[in-house]
């Protein structure tokens, strides 16, 4: 079997895992810093918007054209009046950008891009904006945005918990800023494209957070009837044991998504499909970092501050303590109750948290490997 | 909350058969149905096929920021239809989108250009005389067109002029000959009651004096300012004139000044062309405060359409329906002309002083409605500006499609590989699954294009390529729970019942996120991300049906067969590989409580 296969039979039973939870300083410390240069960026660099919200007209010739770059640009400054960026794509056509051209302009202008260029009118691609066309979309967007966030809040407040929904909206935000960065830090343009791709990162960062939190809110639902485990140490469990899933799921969604930027970007050198893929590309990454490393974190952290919680924990260290005291022999006598029947019967690992928490815990680690059958 | 209870998946486990017949049914239905309609492939959008596509936004007078309205959203589409449409452009489209926009998609080989200034433009509405009228088109072509050219030429567009009186009263009987064919007996009132429409004074007014005095003083100067060789030349349009030519009608009266007398085409209530000349406009589509279908209970009219008019419009109304009513059939008719197509020519029998009139006829519900938006579309308060156009070469459309095609190709393939070296044996089922909703997929969006008008657009296809992605997904969901299952030291059988009920609770919940993301961008966005959130809400929700009425069962029954259930090396459930533990002892302590046992989630 793959290795992955034997690394998820490990994270299940337990045999390895990381403290996710424990280490979440350092996370949160992480993301503050790329959040803050993410938004740095934005505010010093600003975003490169496109025709689309600027207002002006891209034209697209056919295929294989024989005039120069620097010749077409002066071609089309010269009908319009306005700096024209002319680009020569993979397949030999040529893409002309003039910003701050109305609508009308333009046509004038694409008659005479004809005639310089030797093309018949028809058989060029016009893509003409008008100013306030861009700021629509943008400012649909970013309503698209708020009723979503707010709709996503309250269901999963009702589904899981209001915290689990803070975290999840702290996880989607933090998943946008760092997109939204990214995209000032290296100057990609933003276009329509982009801001789709942006739109369905919300619903793939969610998906991805929705699964750890689904499967955290199923083994704390007795959390306060033991006290062998801390709120915190069932959600790192959480995280380790829904690791495998994540890691296939942002594979399998990179896959296609790859695959689009290849063929957006090779092939077809600009347009909507690389637009898309790309800014899916960054955000299916920051989607996957934030389920595992912010959101669940955040929701042991907001979960701890409970005085329940709080007693919950005091309750598990003294039980450790105690434990300690006595050794390890007595070790899974001293659990009470339902949790005394799971050590022995390994099939219903349940609630069971990470078995080998870091040697601190100075508990399960030691145990005779025997125990495990 | 999303999560049903775990009992009822006992049920469903024992007949996975019958689910799988259930969804094969499905296919075939929509794979029948997709075959007889005749839409064997998805409708494409405009950046696909090629042509136009314009997207123009509302921009209210000053001050009416409420006219941006659903009804008057409509009314505008309805008339940019018309006009689109009239061009002879095939397939043309019109549609709001969001609150404040109209796209309109006119397909390649077309003159885009053309179609552009005719949407661009604002529409005309005018009030015009009626100076003679024929039915037009094959049948009634021949008789009085060439005989007028030479003796109406002079005063053709004075009214009082006997000969056109004539011609057009002869004309007109010819009409009623045609299309009344069963009452050739009295030739002028079946020409009013059919063709003509009765405006009355809604508030019963006398014929004013005042009508009489302004009645002599006809709109005529106008016509004779600009000399006779205007008049010759409306005269010779009009005889040229075939409006049964759809071309022919577009050109009709083109480029017409409302101060001139022009020529014009109009269906009458049998639906047969008619042709016009008019006389220069009366009444400005402006001058329409508001017009409304009313059903008239007291008269027993029916419906009727009612107009309200301007202080300016109610004079000018006035003095126009106070001439006309003085005149014989069919000059005592005025034309409403929308774009230079007569949309309705209703006859005046009196002076309408009183502001406000109501056309009345044998309407029904839907046609007072659209002749009520068509008035009330003078007195729209709304600009039309064009926001965005995009000019797609059906070469680059071409392309785009096959570059689409090949990246969903490559990505599928790629996930495919992926599932196949990870999941071994399992990942049959998974590409199994992937191909039943790829094809459920392409059926409904084929059958979507007609029915809702559903267009495959780039970014459609792009969402389409991501779904694979989330469809995918919900396998891991469940395999890994199936995996997790038998780690545990399940056998197959168990664990894929065992591993159903979280893995549903999981992709229910998840899915439930993911398409709620569509729902709202769906809603609230404009343009191309509303094509894509399409696609993505479609998908999702089709990888429910696949999971649960699929992939599910398909699972149950290949957990029967020895390759999978004896954990054979490849099958992807090898409980060696997978580190699984030595079988339960479940003696020891059989009363496990339910709760916190429960597995992990995959």
């Amino acid at each position: 079997m793959s290795k992955l296969g034997t690394l998820g039979a490990r994270l299940h039973h337990g045999e390895v895992g990381y403290d996710f939870v424990k280490n979440r300083k350092i996370w949160y410390g992480i993301s503050i810093l790329i959040t803050i240069t993410a938004i740095v960026g934005l505010a010093v660099r600003g975003l490169h918007m496109g025709i689309e919200f600027q207002g002006g007209a891209v034209f697209t010739t056919p295929k294989n054209m024989s005039a120069s770059v620097s010749q077409t640009e002066t071609w089309a400054e010269d009908a319009s009046g306005h700096d024209a960026i002319v680009q020569k794509l993979g397949d030999g056509s040529l893409r002309i950008q003039i910003a701050g051209t109305d609508t009308q302009q333009s046509d004038q202008i694409k008659e005479d891009l004809s005639k310089n260029l030797d093309v018949p009118a028809e058989k060029i691609n016009a893509d003409l904006v008008g100013p306030s066309w861009g700021d629509q979309i943008a400012n649909k967007a970013w309503q698209g945005l708020g009723i979503f966030m707010v709709l996503v809040v309250i269901y999963l407040a009702i589904a899981f918990e209001w915290r689990m929904a803070l975290a999840a909206f702290v996880a989607l935000i933090h998943d946008i800023t760092i997109t939204v960065g990214i995209y000032a830090l290296v100057g990609f343009e933003v276009t329509p494209g982009t801001v789709i791709g942006l739109l369905t990162i919300l619903g793939y960062s969610l998906y991805d957070t929705v699964v750890v939190f689904d499967s955290l809110k199923e083994q704390t639902r007795d959390i306060t009837k033991q006290t062998r485990w801390t709120y915190a140490e069932i959600a790192n469990r959480s995280i380790n044991s829904t690791l495998v899933r994540s890691i296939n799921t942002t594979v399998v969604a990179l896959l296609p998504v790859a695959g689009l930027l290849f063929i957006g970007g090779g092939v077809l050198g600009a347009g909507m499909l690389n637009d898309i893929s790309l800014s899916l590309f960054v955000g299916l990454a920051a989607g996957a970092y934030s389920s595992i490393f912010i959101a669940t974190p955040l929701v042991a952290d907001l979960k701890e501050a409970e005085p329940q919680m709080k007693a919950l924990k005091k309750r598990v260290l003294a039980k450790r303590a105690q434990a300690a005291a006595k050794g390890e022999t007595t070790d899974s006598a001293a659990d009470e109750g339902a949790y005394d029947a799971d050590e022995p019967d390994d099939a219903a690992p349940a609630v069971v948290g990470p078995r080998d928490q870091p040697a601190s815990r100075g508990r399960g680690r030691g145990r005779p490997s025997g125990k495990r059958r | 909350m999303v999560a049903p209870k775990k009992g009822k998946s006992a049920s469903a486990q024992s007949k996975p058969g019958r689910s799988l017949a259930l969804i094969l049914i499905a296919i075939v239905a929509l794979t029948g149905g997709m075959f007889a309609s005749g839409h064997t492939t998805p409708r494409l959008g405009i950046d696909l096929a090629g042509g136009t596509s314009i997207t123009l936004r509302a921009v209210p007078e000053a001050g009416q920021e409420s006219a941006i309205n659903k009804t008057n959203m409509d009314t505008a589409v309805d008339i940019m239809n018309r006009r689109v449409n009239g061009l002879g452009v095939s397939e043309a489209e019109v549609q709001t989108q969001g609150d404040r926009n109209i796209i309109v998609n006119i397909p390649k080989g077309t003159n885009s250009k053309e179609a552009r200034q005719q949407v661009g433009t604002t529409a005309k509405l005018y009030f015009r005389p009626v100076v003679a009228t024929e039915l037009s088109g094959a049948n009634a072509t021949g008789s009085p067109s060439p005989s007028e050219t030479g003796g109406a030429s002079d005063k053709a567009t004075d009214k009082a002029t006997d000969k056109a009186t004539e011609k057009a009263t002869d004309g007109d009987k010819a009409t009623d000959g045609d299309k009344a064919s069963g009452t050739p007996s009295d030739s002028a009132s079946a020409s009013a009651t059919s063709q003509g429409r009765a405006a009355s004074d809604a508030l019963k007014a006398d014929p004013s004096p005042s009508a009489k005095s302004s009645g002599g003083a006809s709109p005529s100067p106008s016509a004779s300012a600009s000399g006779d060789d205007a008049a010759a030349k409306v005269q010779q349009q009009y005889a040229a004139l075939d409006c049964t030519d759809k071309g022919a009608r577009a050109k009709a009266g083109e480029g017409a000044k409302p101060t001139d007398s022009t020529v014009a085409c109009g269906q009458n209530a049998q639906g047969q062309w008619q042709k016009y000349i008019l006389g220069p406009a009366a009444v400005d589509g402006t001058d329409v405060n508001k017009a409304e279908a009313v059903f008239n209970t007291q008269t027993a009219a029916g419906w009727t359409v009612t107009m309200k008019f301007t202080d300016k419009g109610s004079k000018k109304f006035a003095d126009i329906t106070g001439k006309l009513a003085q005149n014989q059939s069919p000059q005592n008719q005025f034309a409403i002309v929308l774009d230079n197509e007569v949309v309705s020519d209703p006859y005046v029998s009196q002076a309408l002083t009183g502001g406000s009139a109501e056309i009345s006829g044998n309407f029904d519900q839907e046609e007072a409605q659209g002749l009520a938006n068509v008035l009330s579309y003078g007195a729209l308060p709304l600009t039309f500006k064009e926001d965005s156009v995009t000019t797609v070469t059906a070469a680059l459309g071409g392309e785009q499609l096959k570059a689409g095609l090949i990246a969903g190709a490559i990505g599928l393939a790629l996930v495919v590989l992926y599932l196949l070296f990870y999941y071994r044996g399992l990942s049959f089922i998974a590409v199994c699954s992937l191909l039943v909703s790829a094809g459920l997929t392409y059926v409904l969006m084929s059958l979507l294009g007609p029915t809702i008008g559903f267009a495959l657009n780039l970014p459609a296809v792009c969402g389409a390529i991501v779904a694979i992605g989330i469809t995918a997904d919900s396998f891991i969901v469940y395999f890994e729970r199936v995996r997790d299952e038998i780690r545990e030291g399940r056998t197959l059988r168990p664990a894929v019942e065992r591993a159903w009920p979280r893995a549903r609770r999981t992709i229910l919940v998840s899915d439930f996120v993911s398409f709620l993301a569509a729902a709202v961008l769906f809603i609230v966005t404009v343009g191309k991300v509303q094509g894509f959130a399409f696609t993505l809400g479609l998908t999702t929700l089709l990888d429910v049906v696949v999971v649960f009425l699929f992939t599910k069962p398909l699972l149950t029954l290949m957990a029967r067969r020895t390759f999978f259930a004896s954990g054979h090396k490849w099958s992807g459930l090898d409980p060696k590989a997978l580190g699984a533990k030595p079988p339960l002892r479940r003696t020891r302590r059989p009363s496990r409580p339910a709760g916190p046992v429960d597995p992990k989630e995959a």
